[in-house]
């Protein structure tokens, strides 16, 4: 069973994301960048179920020549081989929809695993999209994932709880935080992965058009919250909470 | 423009997060709804009250029971020939159905819109909304999520839309099954729409002091209870309690922040409550900076005397 990851490129979790102060995006230039978290859980979860009958994880990032880094750091991890379509400009999840879509079709995977959600766009769309154009069955923010017989069991975070869909392979599914921690890679791993197959594309190989729908017309801090005041004691925060009519 | 406006629904009410949608909708023309699912007149009849709805359109059907996005995209697929725009608000649902819904449509989505500026141009949150995009859709049929706490919500009386079954369902396509789902039953208010939460991070430590020190307090204010992603992933809480940028987005008249320190990730989901309390024994947790009101301690002495001097 062959599993297909797309992984992402994004702005490091723990840094403070900078507004540009010409209105055009968030400054990228000598930040830290490191591997979706969510995808990274994806990469894991492909890892796992190695020992229940999948034989080769190939892992896909859609971006800058710089994703060659994401991509080795999953080929670290365990994933056998590794596909850079690159694109120096922006592409839509529509856009990356359309090419991991060309990618399955060359690839034939029994299952795509990705984030739910990149943190820096925040979209929470391509797994979804994919499985529109795949018309593939899709389990989106999925907590627990379990392989049956010609089919997949997946636990999903909703709203109020979790439900679980049986989904027909091949199938599509988007990770959750809870799904797994996802492992770091160890020295000799990062060692072996510098030699692992890469392959570089471009979007124009799959004869996909990536033209943007959407036009950022400007970016701009959120109104800033500042600090208030400090009580002294519970007396005190019980009196404020009184005269805010939130206690009585 | 013509929208139509998903209808979430529990199977036997209309959900306030349709509102905050039916409200951004009015703001790009026309609203017709749409309720799917199995054995739902009761929701549409509900739903036709809500106030400047013109059309209610319903699709019911077996294989809807769970609205499966394999099963529904297609129904609204259909439905778009008559429409120009698919509004659906950030719900489990609306996420999981709307991209599906674009792709088809060879649209591209827009996510979590907080404002319409125009019919084609929106403003929505990028990096956990550290920062705030304005967007224009070269598309000519728009998809789109509506963040519930950035809209007023529309009068649920005052409507008259005419229900309209929809012709064909198109049925079951055979590509995923409902095998189960475990709803957390919730006495409390609903953590999207409650005017106070009260929310406990990683340093209540157990499940037992999570339940023995916040719920009461929560109790005695009427307010839904939050978390933070450590308090959920170590077990303390159940993951619909989730608040934050991976989790839920809220924005109630008070937020009470009990040993959170405040993780951007946090923060993304409840930084436009109107007044956040916070409870930290460092005096320089995060949390502070946008804290109104803060108290440095303890929570396991200042909570319980919270409570009981409330
Ligand atoms: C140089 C450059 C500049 C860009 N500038 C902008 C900009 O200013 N504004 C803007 O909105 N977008 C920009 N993009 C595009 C953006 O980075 C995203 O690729 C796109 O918007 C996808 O959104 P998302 O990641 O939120 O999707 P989501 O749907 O949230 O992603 C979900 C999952 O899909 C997979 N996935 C998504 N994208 C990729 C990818 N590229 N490769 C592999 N897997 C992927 C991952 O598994 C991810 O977890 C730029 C891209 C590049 C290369
Ligand atoms: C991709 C990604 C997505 C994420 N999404 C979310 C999300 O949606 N929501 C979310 O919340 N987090 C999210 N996180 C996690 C986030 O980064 C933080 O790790 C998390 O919010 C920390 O939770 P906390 O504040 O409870 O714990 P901590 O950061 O450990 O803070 C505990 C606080 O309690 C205080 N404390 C300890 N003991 C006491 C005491 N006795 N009395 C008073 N105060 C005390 C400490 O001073 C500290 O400030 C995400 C992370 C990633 C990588």
């Amino acid at each position: 069973m062959k599993v297909l990851v797309p992984v992402k490129r994004v702005l490091d979790y723990n840094v403070k994301p900078r507004v540009k102060a010409d209105g055009t995006g968030v400054d990228l230039a000598n930040v830290k960048m490191s591997m979706n978290p969510f995808d990274e859980i994806a990469v894991e979860e492909a890892i796992r179920l190695k020992d229940k009958g999948v034989t080769e994880i190939v892992v896909v990032s859609i971006g800058e020549q710089k994703s060659q880094e994401t991509l080795r750091t999953a080929l670290a991890m365990g994933a056998d081989r590794a596909i850079l379509v690159v694109s120096e400009t922006k592409v839509e999840p529509l856009g990356v929809a359309k090419i991991l879509a060309k990618i399955v079709e060359e690839e034939k995977p029994d299952m795509v695993i990705l984030g739910k959600q990149a943190i820096d766009d925040d979209n929470n769309q391509t797994g979804q999209m994919l499985a529109g154009l795949l018309n593939w069955g899709q389990g989106t923010f999925a907590s627990k994932v379990e392989i049956a017989d010609g089919s997949v069991n997946v636990t999903r975070e909703v709203d109020g709880g979790a439900e679980t869909d049986t989904l027909k392979l091949p199938a599509i599914i988007t990770t959750d935080l809870r799904l797994n921690e996802p492992r770091y890679a160890s020295l000799p791993n990062i060692m072996k992965a510098k030699s692992k197959p890469m392959a570089q594309k471009t979007p124009a190989d799959f004869g996909v058009d990536v033209t943007p729908r959407l036009t950022t017309l400007k970016v701009v801090e959120p109104a800033k919250r500042s600090a208030g005041i400090k009580v002294a004691d519970v007396d005190a925060l019980v009196g404020k909470l009184k005269e805010m009519g939130v206690a009585k | 423009m013509k929208t139509l406006v998903w209808v979430e629904h529990d199977g036997q009410a209309v959900k306030d997060a349709t509102l905050s949608a039916v409200t951004a909708a009015s703001q790009l023309g026309e609203v017709h709804l749409l309720v799917v699912g199995q054995g739902v007149d009761g929701v549409a009849a509900e739903a036709a009250k809500i106030a400047g709805v013109g059309k209610v359109h319903v699709a019911d059907d077996a294989a809807f029971a769970h609205a499966l996005a394999e099963n529904v995209a297609p129904l609204i697929v259909e439905l778009m020939a008559t429409h120009d725009a698919f509004v659906a608000p950030s719900t489990t649902h609306g996420k999981n159905i709307a991209p599906r819904v674009a792709a088809l449509l060879d649209v591209m989505q827009i996510s979590d819109i907080l404002s319409v500026e125009s019919e084609d141009t929106f403003t929505r949150p990028i990096y956990a909304g550290n920062a705030i995009a304005t967007v224009q859709s070269s598309d000519a049929k728009k998809v789109i999520t509506v963040r519930g706490t950035a809209f007023a919500k529309a009068a649920t009386e005052g409507g008259s839309g005419a229900i309209e079954a929809v012709a064909s369902t198109g049925g079951d396509k055979g590509l995923s099954t409902f095998a189960g789902a475990e709803i957390a039953k919730n006495e409390r208010p609903e953590l999207t729409s409650a005017k106070i939460i009260v929310s406990g991070g990683r340093a209540l430590a157990s499940s037992d002091q999570f339940h023995a020190l916040i719920d009461p307090l929560a109790d005695k204010l009427g307010a839904g209870v939050g978390a933070s992603r450590a308090a959920v992933d170590a077990g303390y809480a159940p993951n619909d309690y989730q608040v934050g940028q991976t989790g839920k987005i809220v924005a109630p008249e008070v937020y009470v922040a009990i040993g959170i320190s405040g993780a951007i990730q946090h923060l993304a989901g409840m930084k436009d409550s109107k007044v956040i309390v916070a409870i930290n024994k460092d005096e320089d947790a995060p949390i502070f900076q946008v804290a109104d009101i803060g108290l440095v301690g303890d929570l396991f002495k200042i909570v319980p005397e919270l409570t009981e001097k409330l």
